[in-house]
């Protein structure tokens, strides 16, 4: 009885049901991370509102419909700061992104390309620094060079550009071996021609899809920096500069201040996600089981 | 065994060396200047004199190997220097902390894996079902929260607003000893939010391997002999599903190092990854070179482990060949 129950289960779960939950969750993540683009992209040219706006007889005050994620310590509207901080957390996340992202590939693909005791040594060289842990060796690279953007960007590139460089070898070599490859370089094409032609648009896909996936880890990273007072300077806001100012008031019973700038992290995090996931079931459906995020 | 044990800590070595030899590289390409950190504000009142001496005496001007060489050979001999921030010897710090932090990781890390492991079985048991969707949607949640805003609102809700834990530290401010039950009641807060942060990962991967396993020939054949669905789901499932997960568990180190370095800040919790963080805002050169390597032969040890684990567990995997 109990087998009969769990096959229709296992029957339903890959039917119409499960189908729906799935474009479901797609329109959802479609229509997050297009509200966060817009917000980041619109509110300030826009909205002719100072973030930095100080009132200080409307401080601490809890959510309203004046003030929907409630004012901060010295009166600033939360929710305006919370789309400033979104903006900047999205900038750094998606410079640090695209960095990690041009470095990974070129290293990946010189590895995949090259083979044999080059392919060892750079793919030794990946091991070595990912067995440092990323956000140990960020401080250490912000704590050197004094917290800033600049650093920041550059500390989350260069401990995210490893896993990029492994898929994009690993891609660069199962393609190797393609008979159009071999045709290309029995028509006498040079080392270089196979790689910038041939290769390299192969794996772009990949790559793509691992620099979408990264942003969120990025945007994490600056914040978790930001937050432990190495990352960006407390007077800009960035989602993690905001919890981390948020501290005093949370001591003293005020919650929104934190709240609010960690949705502000969880929510286009699931959004990206979820995107990337149903991208990456679209260009590879057998690896569909496999986790994101 | 021992062999193999052997054989990886050899290729770890040189892995130990590199890292370290890349922390002097990043210092010396950085505007940090070691004889103005180890003499803080008194170099501003300084003549030129005693500052070039200074810088004579700690070896500023020396080739970067060549410090790099000298840190290295006292360190093997137990000197890893002194750390300016925390006014004691680097290896006083690192003793007197580790057992904090070691103590703290160590429960959060058991609570997360059988927390995660039930949590992951009753999920992969009924694929689909209400309480499926629910533990993937909150473990997909949980992954997304950054750490540090997790605790800061466990605190807000068990230290302020219902008042029944401490908010931080190892014992209440009054106390003068470290009793038991003192650091028991400090230790619940930070260990179960380290967990929380753990959590999801072990969850979801244990309701992977136990729904790939559900659906293999073995647990058809239990099923097609009339074996209950417990025995199938524990008995069968659970054994195969489980393996992948417990030999990824050493490669599990770096996260939670890192959540290790949040959640101690957060809470004051005296351990060294908190004192990764303070070394790092005043810039204590020593404290962080130590800590790094500490954290990188962590990480090690951790892969060491997951090989090992994987060699005893799968049958099918003869450690001779690895």
């Amino acid at each position: 009885m109990g087998t009969e129950k769990r096959s229709q289960a296992a029957w339903r779960s890959v039917g119409p049901n499960r189908r729906s939950t799935r474009t479901l969750r797609l329109r959802t993540s479609a229509v997050l991370v297009t509200a966060t683009v817009l917000a980041v992209l619109l509110v300030p040219p826009l909205v002719q509102l100072d973030q930095q706006a100080v009132d200080l007889s409307a401080k601490l005050l809890p959510p309203s419909w004046a003030h929907p994620f409630g004012t901060d310590d010295v009166g600033r509207d939360l929710l305006l700061r919370c789309v400033y901080g979104l903006r900047v957390s999205l900038l750094v996340g998606v410079a640090a992104a695209l960095t990690a992202t041009v470095i990974g590939t070129a290293v990946g693909a010189t590895a995949g390309a090259l083979g044999g005791w080059a392919d060892r040594g750079i793919m030794r060289v990946v091991d070595t620094v990912s067995s440092v842990p990323h956000l140990l060796l960020g401080i250490f690279i912000v704590a050197m060079f004094r917290p800033g953007v600049w650093p920041v960007v550059v500390s989350v590139a260069l401990t995210h550009w490893l896993s990029t460089a492994r898929i994009v070898r690993a891609e660069v070599l199962s393609l190797r071996s393609r008979p159009y490859i071999d045709a290309a370089v029995s028509g006498g094409a040079s080392r270089w021609r196979v790689a910038v032609r041939h290769l390299l648009p192969a794996v772009l896909p990949q790559a793509a899809l691992a620099a979408v996936l990264m942003v969120p880890h990025a945007m994490w990273h600056e914040s978790a920096l930001s937050f432990l007072g190495l990352g960006l300077p407390t007077h800009t806001a960035s989602l993690g500069t905001l919890v981390q100012t948020a501290r005093g008031s949370l001591l003293a019973g005020q919650w929104w201040p934190t709240l609010f700038p960690g949705l502000f992290i969880i929510v286009p995090t699931l959004a990206i996600a979820g995107l990337a996931g149903a991208w990456r079931e679209r260009i590879n459906p057998r690896r569909r089981s496999e986790l994101t995020l | 065994m021992a062999r193999l044990a052997g054989r990886r800590m050899l290729f770890a070595l040189p892995v130990l060396l590199v890292v370290t030899f890349g922390v002097f590289a990043i210092a010396a390409a950085s505007p940090f200047d070691p004889v103005k950190a180890y003499a803080g504000t008194a170099a501003l009142g300084a003549d030129q004199e005693t500052l070039d001496r200074l810088r004579d005496n700690l070896g500023v001007d020396q080739p970067l190997t060549a410090r790099w060489w000298h840190w290295l050979t006292s360190a093997l001999g137990g000197d890893l220097g002194q750390s300016s921030v925390m006014r004691q010897p680097v290896a006083q710090v690192i003793g007197e902390r580790l057992v904090w932090s070691s103590l703290l990781c160590a429960i959060a890390f058991v609570l997360a894996v059988l927390t995660g492991t039930l949590l992951g079985v009753l999920a992969a048991g009924r694929p689909g079902s209400m309480l499926d969707r629910t533990v993937t949607s909150l473990a997909y949640a949980l992954e997304a929260a950054p750490v540090f805003w997790i605790a800061l609102l466990a605190i807000w809700l068990f230290a302020l607003q219902w008042d029944v834990l401490p908010a931080g530290g190892l014992t209440d401010t009054a106390s003068e000893q470290v009793t038991l039950d003192q650091v028991a009641s400090h230790l619940v807060l930070p260990a179960g939010v380290l967990a929380l942060s753990q959590l999801p990962w072990f969850t979801l991967y244990v309701r992977q391997g136990v729904g790939d396993a559900l659906a293999e020939d073995p647990v058809r054949g239990a099923r097609a002999r009339g074996v209950s669905e417990r025995t199938v789901l524990l008995g069968h499932a659970l054994r195969s599903g489980l393996l992948p997960v417990l030999t990824l568990i050493g490669s599990r180190v770096p996260e939670l190092i890192t959540g290790a370095l949040l959640v101690e800040s957060v809470f004051s919790w005296p351990g060294i990854a908190a004192a990764t963080v303070e070394a790092a805002t005043a810039v204590d050169f020593p404290l962080l070179a130590a800590l790094t390597t500490l954290a990188t032969a962590a990480v090690l040890i951790g892969n060491l482990l997951a090989d090992l684990l994987y060699g005893l567990f799968d049958p099918r995997v003869k450690l001779s060949e690895m």
